[in-house]
């Protein structure tokens, strides 16, 4: 399968940045992520869960440190695990408590880098400080697959729950009234939020990693007036920004997440500039 | 007596024999009951308008008819045949719907996104845009359809949150009547929609207001609710009785209320306590 793919690559795109596999491994996921991002990234910024997903991915962190000391278990099957169970915790407490939904997320999201932080330096912090910052070029051909399960998943799930996801982001009294069950819905939709952050944090990293699901779609806000522009166009930004971020990245040597969250901001400024044009 | 008047007072399709009835609903919160044995009838093309001092668990009751915090008691809803159908199928249009103006989705979106299962990010069948078109014209304003919702003024936007409510048709529509942000022929236009609407169909229909004028014009019934149901009955059986309205300060309410309306209304009001034209004055509005 993978070989296809290389061939492919070689084919059609016969350019230095594309002679190395890791290269190409790099692209392939970059293509399955970026749109994910962009998908995801349209309801974050919509229910203002910039903050919340964030806090997912210092769960997920904790999680990889669980994952690394229980050993056996791969350390990202115990992240998914960690960093699902932490999202559907967080996710019911708003919704069953009075506090605001921020003092929950900072509760949370402090306690779960604490308890990770700790974890991760009494077994040796270096070997795992990778996370903090991720690295897009080491990713194995048998990531790739599970990514492209991740891939099929997400999408899938996102034609079948958006409608109400986009209901319950206009007003949950006005979901539930038309017999949406909207704490299963939040549930769903901070699951592949989890899923979709745990298993990129190794190659993006916990500073930046929510950059990639809020640029694209904040960027798109400032031009779009319905639901299809604001996706198709989060969702160019966010392939167009991972791209271009990955091939510049190759030839400043710099660190490729880096290099495409900064790109995505780029364009973000430049869009947030000419909004005017399209309100 | 009464209800035989209710039955007979619909119109075409509208048959008057279904109804709809909340049975010693209590919601409590810790040890606070905010809500305790309300029990309230409603039958079909009717409209029940509730009025209560703040915090006297009107909000509560919406939210409680809509599940959405756990109440004790029972919500049943009778079709015409008198064979028990459960849970009735509820549309509700919301006091104010708080949601971010920024955000890039349209009076159609929001229609795809009710209506049918194609995602509405990917597909917009023209069928669902059809019928979209179809509940807006009821309120008049198909011309919204591909405004942002943002973009839409509180009057406009309360018409199509009433022709989504519509859509498919309610046995019970439950108002949360706006407190500002309408201007007044907005409101005239929207209630004489409702009126319209009461007459036309097998729905039953709930408002919470606070503007007793459009009470009196519009409501069959009024509930005077103030953790259970203090009192019930014609707009000028509970209006006309003083010592309740004195009990829960609302006399100054109502008279604040009908100072804003050019004491046009205040008029009408008197007349419908002292002897009882209020039904030709209901008539009047309606054709209007």
């Amino acid at each position: 399968m993978l070989e296809l793919w290389y061939n492919a690559v070689d084919f059609l795109l016969p350019f230095e940045w594309t002679k190395y596999d890791f290269m190409k491994n790099a692209l392939l996921a970059v293509l399955l992520l970026t749109p994910l991002f962009g998908l995801l990234g349209t309801m974050v910024v919509s229910n203002k869960m910039a903050f919340f997903s964030d806090s997912i991915g210092h769960g997920a962190f904790t999680g990889i440190a669980i994952g690394a000391l229980f050993g056996g278990l791969q350390p990202l099957a115990g992240a998914i695990l960690f960093s699902v169970v932490f999202a559907v915790v967080i996710t019911v407490i708003k919704n069953k408590s009075k506090a605001s939904t921020d003092t929950i997320i900072g509760v949370f999201s402090s306690t779960a880098v604490a308890l990770g932080l700790i974890l991760l330096s009494s077994g040796g912090f270096n070997k795992y400080s990778s996370y903090l910052v991720g690295d897009l070029l080491s990713i194995a051909p048998m990531e790739l697959l599970l990514l492209f399960i991740s891939f099929i998943s997400v999408i899938a799930l996102w034609l079948l729950i958006f409608n109400k996801v986009f209901l319950v982001s206009i007003n949950q009294s006005l979901a539930a009234s038309r017999g949406i069950n909207t704490l299963l819905v939040d549930i769903l939709f901070t699951i592949a939020i989890a899923v979709v952050v745990t298993i990129t944090i190794q190659w993006v990293g916990l500073l930046i990693i929510n950059s990639l699901i809020v640029l694209p779609a904040a960027a798109s806000r400032n031009v779009t007036r319905n639901v299809r522009q604001y996706h198709a166009v989060s969702v160019i930004i966010s392939m167009f920004s991972g791209i271009s971020g990955l091939i510049a990245s190759y030839y400043l040597n710099a660190a490729t997440g880096a290099t495409i969250v900064l790109i995505a901001a780029v364009i973000f400024f430049t869009l947030f500039f000419i909004r005017r044009r399209f309100a | 007596m009464t209800e035989s008047r209710y039955h007979t007072k619909c119109e075409g399709k509208c048959c008057g024999f279904c109804c709809t009835r909340i049975e010693k609903l209590g919601v409590s919160k810790g040890s606070v009951e905010i809500l305790e044995n309300v029990n309230i009838h409603i039958h079909c093309g009717e409209l029940t308008a509730i009025i209560g001092p703040n915090g006297g668990g009107k909000s509560t009751l919406l939210k409680a008819l809509l599940g959405e915090v756990p109440h004790s008691g029972q919500l049943k809803y009778l079709d015409s045949n008198g064979s028990r159908t459960g849970q009735p199928v509820i549309g509700y249009v919301p006091q104010h719907l708080s949601f971010d103006t920024g955000t890039p989705a349209s009076v159609s979106d929001l229609f795809v996104a009710s209506l049918s299962k194609s995602p509405a990010w990917l597909l917009k069948p023209r069928s669902v845009r059809k019928r979209a078109i179809e509940g807006l014209r009821k309120v008049k304003a198909e011309h919204l359809l591909d405004r942002r919702l943002g973009a839409l003024s509180g009057g406009e936007l309360q018409r199509v949150l009433l022709a989504l409510a519509l859509d498919p048709v309610p046995n019970l529509l439950l108002l949360d009547e706006p407190v500002s942000g309408i201007d007044q022929g907005g409101l005239e236009l929207f209630y004489n929609t409702v009126a319209e609407l009461r007459r036309n169909y097998d729905l039953s229909i709930i408002l919470v207001s606070h503007d007793f004028d459009l009470v009196s014009h519009y409501a069959d019934r009024v509930i005077l609710l103030n953790r259970t149901v203090i009192a019930s009955g014609t707009p000028q059986e509970v209006f006309g009785n003083e010592n309740t309205m004195m009990t829960f300060g609302i006399t100054s309410l109502f008279t604040g209320a009908s100072q804003s309306n050019n004491g046009k209304c205040d008029a009408d009001h008197q007349c419908s306590i002292a002897d009882g034209c209020f039904d030709s004055d209901k008539e009047d509005s309606d054709n209007a």
